[in-house]
């Protein structure tokens, strides 16, 4: 049953009905959790959505101007150093959360980026320049210094790792 | 000068992404809405032991599950110090918060593959168990 409620309006559907299940088992057991969550919802949305204006107006300007041809020599199997220059600054920099760059990297892999660089992408999301001094505040500079840069180095380990893995699991299919 | 024939390609293919991408966001929104209103922040705070592996490994499971701005892991980070849990406890509860998405996996699997979701949420938990000690003992060691 499940199986053809997929086919007929798509996993995406599904698992937004499976959330809405949720929050009506959460209004049966705690309506006014429920109702703050419902809000907060609304709270979230709203700031989300210039970051995920930013997210569709890049993958526009990224089906105009780019061609395949060229995110495959950058971010493609070809590519060397630069690839993880560019996912791991990509990563740093790109704002909001982990989940509204889903779209994008999904449009980048169909182009030819490598699983490697997408890994190593959403990894260095955790690296969060504007809230480094919040981390500074709390833990202090070298815990926040030494930290930051095992994030930035494990993300590299992060990629290859993914990358092989998936890889094998797939070989051995 | 941009053909109208490509600018429609373009404009075609981004309202394709977005139809797939939005229900799935919407509910990415709604469930982590309602697990930050539904878990009691110092909830967090019962379930570590005092011992140091145990402590470590719960730290990154909770985190991994945790949803949110990664600002409210530092603040429950903060506050677990001040209750005595170990520096490397709460970096894996931190790591594990930021660099691995347990809510976010169905998400993820829809959008970038299953075996690629969970092959790197499962990697960056062992990533952020072994980042939480390096940093301990690196912080020692300096």
């Amino acid at each position: 049953m499940i199986r053809k409620l997929f086919d007929k309006i798509g996993a995406q559907w599904v698992f937004l009905i499976i959330v809405a299940v949720a929050y009506a088992v959460a209004l049966v057991l705690n309506p006014s959790a429920c109702a703050d969550a419902f809000f907060g919802f609304f709270r979230l949305l709203v700031r989300m959505l210039p970051v995920l204006a930013l997210v569709f107006g890049i993958i526009f300007f990224t089906n105009l101007l780019i061609n395949p041809k060229s995110i495959s020599k950058h971010l493609g199997e070809g590519s060397s150093i630069q690839g993880w220059l560019i996912a791991i600054a990509a990563g740093i920099i790109s704002t909001g959360p982990i989940y509204m760059w889903y779209p994008l990297l999904s449009d980048l892999r169909a182009k030819g980026m490598k699983t490697a660089y997408i890994a190593a992408f959403l990894y260095n999301r955790a690296v969060k320049i504007p809230l480094l001094p919040m981390m500074v505040f709390y833990f202090g500079v070298r815990y926040t210094v030494v930290l930051t840069a095992y994030m930035i180095l494990f993300s590299v380990l992060n990629g290859l790792a993914v990358e092989r893995l998936i890889t094998d699991t797939q070989g051995g299919q | 000068m941009i053909q109208k024939q490509k600018l429609k390609s373009a404009g075609v293919s981004t309202l394709n992404s977005m139809k797939m991408s939005i229900p799935v966001l919407l509910g990415v929104i709604l469930l982590i809405s309602l697990i930050t209103h539904l878990v009691p922040k110092k909830a967090f705070s019962y379930l570590f032991s005092g011992k140091l592996v145990f402590d470590v490994l719960t730290g990154g499971v909770i985190g991994s599950i945790s949803a949110g701005n990664p600002l409210t892991s530092y603040v429950i980070g903060g506050e677990l110090l001040k209750q005595g849990i170990s520096f490397a406890a709460v970096t894996a509860f931190i790591l594990g918060w930021v660099t691995v998405g347990a809510v976010q996996l169905p998400a993820e699997g829809l959008m970038l593959g299953k075996k690629f979701a969970l092959v790197r949420n499962g990697v960056s938990f062992l990533m952020a168990l072994a980042i939480a000690v390096l940093t301990v003992v690196t912080l020692g060691a300096l």
